[in-house]
């Protein structure tokens, strides 16, 4: 076991791997109540495309399948999961992103009851022809929920007009039409394919004892008999650097329209360092731009064509990225126009050393705060680790960042063919 | 110890909370201003917070305020609305790093506060009244945050089925108050009010964090200079009454999913014994996804996503929530009410119950993990005027019957079947 002190933050991080190539993390938390477990495969609603374990051929799987197969993994033969947990007196729950699945438990007591039950439900798959079919109904009105919510109809929206061939513009619940094809037999393909230890991470954060829980898990997964694998084959299309589709508007059930712009990052494939850089410079110049103290977000409220519900953010993973910003609005068309004559104009100028150094500040008090939270810490950690880069880098990185390497990262993201908006109108 | 470290007292014309824990690399400042919800005051109250935090006479406009803010390690500053039974909350919310997690130690704690204290004590003013390009501006924004409650169809349904439950009562208002009565608001009779809030309300301030060695009650009380109240507040909510008839409203709009939303009463509200019973019967019939209604309408018929109850703490109500096909309307229903009867007819078994028990008891111990969440805990003692420890609470729960489960159960009655569906083809 490896102890990785952060004395400035008073934390401590365990980490052991598994033989089997399982990465196992533990931070504790004094004081807390709460015991917080996240078990998360780096396998996402992107992963469609694929040599499965012992194939010879790559094969393209349903869209939608990843987070049906996150639905799936809680029945068992006998019995359903979120039982066992909750008699144990844990919640438990699951969710797909666009590169993971992560299942989880919460629990203020029998923690290493209810790690064995996450540790091995998620290690031992049930799929049935009869249960397949039963959680089409229950996924189709997920599906429809989100087909009536105008938030997330207008944020996939530019994600989609984004993308040209790479599949993060597919959603991740699939269609109606999409899950319906899906099969006992193609959950297994893909639960075979990603769910070997060696492609996840297991992290505990809370009042808990790091020595115990790395004994437990050692001996339980040396009970089980995995053969080592080769690295997983995944395929993806070239994806053009400019934008598929510049603009789409969807009429819905609202009375107050939404417009959302985005950028799509032109040139991805940043991993580690590189990527926390990137991805920090990017948020730091976003902050600049639009922040509540920021000129451009004084002009955009006083002339009433933001409210409260503007906000903005930037992701990256390997194969794809993209910023993304906008607000509920009156005029959805002339706060497109100048949201991007504001990144215009700002990608042309030097950026100030003195408010650079003030949302230097702001950013390393938010991760301070975020670190209040064991949700925050499992799944944000865990999606560093799924990208080679380090959480607790966050604020070194910060620190060094310098007014160049933000005008850098600015040039490089914002461009001309990388802009594309989706509005979504009264009906 | 107790599990909440919670240290009362009064400061002039607030209550100060202080909660004392070394769990947070944050301090979490709440300050919550409470006032009888009613019909001629509800739009303004809905406006006032957007206003302070819009300028002060120090930081005059929100650019320079958030500008303070930023320099203090990105001090967070957040207000809200919420309806807790009869009473309209205003809460104003900071939170600010603990300086012992930075490479600068200087304390950050009286500078945030006295920057908290600016917004809430010490408005921009003009000739004595509000800014009124500032009031003009949340006027309209608060005319958008109205409209848009339309646009999320849970919440849209949830506020429609409470104006259908209380549509005499001022429970059945919004809290963000009547768009109509919006263009009657000015500089001069909004400042009118917010000296009015200053005056009157029931003020209470709660500082949750690291705090040893500070002397937050001297700071607190010149900081924040209210009048004494004349006397204690012993206002109280008043329980929603059981005389009802079943009804049942249909709405349509051009929409995928049908959203039902059932109202029930149980006339049990948080000061009463019977309340611990209440929790582990809302938990038994929907608060869980090993409660009667995720295994019924999820996992046995394919219904539904969710379906889930929630109960209202102070006026005693039972909500259930569900998305469902249009045609699924009668065969949803028709199952949740049997689900209810189940429950009264004690066809449950001492393994849901125990499961319940322990699921309460987590959330319980979850919520206060959260500086925010044990602020919300504590705040349910003020308005009920029933200060509960945790350690009682979690007792109470623990000592609940099936025949108290029963009892309650017997009484929870229908009152409203709200039912949002697409239109016609």
């Amino acid at each position: 076991m490896r102890t990785i002190p952060f004395n400035q933050l008073q934390e401590t991080l365990y980490h052991q791997t598994m033989d089997n190539g399982l990465d196992v993390y533990v931070l504790p938390k004094k004081g807390f109540n709460k015991t917080y477990a996240t078990f998360t495969t780096k396998y996402g609603s992107v992963d469609n495309h694929f040599v499965p374990l012992n194939g010879s051929e790559d094969v393209k799987v349903p869209d939608g399948i990843a987070h049906f197969l996150e639905h799936k993994l809680f029945e068992k033969e006998d019995r359903d999961v979120f039982q066992d947990f909750s008699k144990q007196g844990a919640s438990s729950n699951a969710f797909t992103s666009f590169t993971r699945t992560a299942y989880l438990f919460s629990t203020t007591q029998n923690v290493m009851q209810n790690l064995e039950t996450l540790v091995d439900f998620v290690q031992a798959p049930y799929f049935s022809d009869k249960s397949v079919e039963k959680e089409k109904g229950i996924i189709g009105q997920e599906i429809e929920m989100y087909n009536d919510n105008s938030d997330w109809r207008a944020y996939f929206g530019v994600i989609e007009n984004m993308f040209h061939k790479h599949p993060v513009k597919i959603d991740i619940a699939g269609t109606i039409d999409s899950i319906a094809k899906i099969t006992k037999e193609s959950l297994y393909t893909c639960y075979e394919t990603f769910y070997h230890p060696s492609n996840m991470l297991l992290f505990v954060v809370g009042n808990v004892d790091p020595e115990e829980i790395m004994t437990f898990v050692e001996s339980n997964q040396a009970s089980k008999s995995y053969k080592d694998q080769p690295p997983i084959e995944r395929f993806f299309d070239n994806e053009p650097e400019s934008v598929a589709e510049k603009k789409k508007v969807l009429p819905m059930s609202v009375q107050v329209a939404k417009c959302l712009v985005g950028f799509k990052e032109p040139n991805p494939g940043r991993q580690g360092r590189e990527l926390l850089k990137h991805e920090l410079s990017i948020n730091l110049a976003l902050d600049l731009m639009f922040g509540q103290s920021s000129e451009n977000y004084e002009a955009l409220y006083n002339e009433g064509l933001i409210d409260q519900s503007f906000s903005y953010d930037f992701t990256e993973e390997e194969k794809f990225g993209f910023s993304v910003m906008g607000s509920n609005t009156s005029s959805p068309d002339e706060l497109a126009d100048r949201l991007y004559k504001m990144v215009q104009d700002f990608s042309k100028n030097p950026i100030d050393e003195s408010q650079l150094e003030r949302i230097r500040k702001k950013k390393i008090g938010s991760f301070l705060r975020a670190l209040n939270s064991p949700e925050f810490i499992a799944n944000q950690f865990t999606r560093y680790r799924f990208n080679d880069m380090d959480l607790f880098e966050v604020v070194p990185v910060l620190e060094e960042l310098t007014a160049k390497d933000v005008e850098a990262a600015v040039k490089n993201h914002f461009r001309e063919d990388s802009f594309t908006v989706c509005q979504v109108v009264p009906k | 110890m107790a599990i909440i470290p919670h240290e009362k007292s009064s400061c002039g014309g607030l209550t100060l909370h202080k909660i004392q824990t070394e769990k947070y690399k944050t301090t979490t400042v709440v300050m919550q201003f409470k006032s009888r919800l009613t019909e001629d005051t509800v739009t303004k109250r809905a406006l006032l917070p957007y206003v302070l935090q819009s300028g002060t006479e120090n930081y005059p406009s929100s650019k320079a305020l958030r500008t303070e803010l930023e320099k203090l390690y990105g001090a967070t500053l957040g207000v809200d609305l919420a309806k807790k039974g009869d009473f309209h909350i205003m809460t104003f919310r900071m939170d600010f790093a603990n300086e012992k997690f930075l490479s600068e130690d200087k304390p950050l704690l009286e500078k945030a506060l006295g920057l908290f204290a600016e917004v809430v004590m010490n408005p921009k003013k003009v000739d004595g009244a509000f800014d009124s390009s500032i009031v003009d501006k949340e006027k309209r924004t608060l005319k958008q945050r109205i409209q848009s409650i339309y646009d999320d169809k849970m919440r849209y349904s949830n506020m429609r089925l409470t104006e259908e439950m209380f549509p005499n009562e001022a429970f059945g208002l919004h809290v963000y108050g009547v768009k109509d009565q919006i263009d009657g608001i000015d500089a001069n009779n909004l400042f009118e009010y917010y000296e009015k809030v200053c005056n009157e309300d029931e003020v209470d301030l709660y500082i949750v964090g690291d705090l040893d060695e500070i002397s937050i009650k001297d700071l607190v009380t010149d900081l924040f200079p209210f009048k004494e109240r004349t006397q204690a507040s012993t206002d109280i909510t008043e329980k929603a009454s059981l005389e009802v008839e079943e009804k049942e409203v249909k709405e349509e709009q051009e929409i995928k999913q049908g959203k039902l939303h059932m109202g029930f009463r149980s006339g049990i509200s948080y000061a009463d014994d019977a309340y611990y019973a209440l929790q582990v019967f809302n938990g038994m019939f929907g608060g869980f996804s090993h409660s009667k209604l995720f295994r019924n309408v999820r996992e046995k018929e394919s219904l539904a996503y969710y379906a889930a109850s929630r109960y209202e703490s102070h006026k005693g109500l039972i909500i259930v929530m569900s998305g469902i096909e249009f045609k699924n309307y009668n065969k949803t229903v028709d199952i949740i009410k049997e689900q209810l009867t189940a429950m009264q007819n004690g066809d449950f078994n001492d393994g849901e119950m125990k499961q319940t028990k322990t699921m309460i008891r987590n959330q319980l111990l979850e919520t206060v993990d959260d500086a925010k969440g044990m602020v919300e805990l504590l705040y349910h003692g003020v308005v009920s005027q029933k200060l509960r420890s945790l350690e009682d609470w979690l007792d109470g729960i623990d000592a609940v019957t099936e025949e108290d489960i029963k009892k309650v159960a017997a009484q929870v009655k229908l009152d409203t079947v709200y039912f949002l569906k697409g239109e016609e083809a």
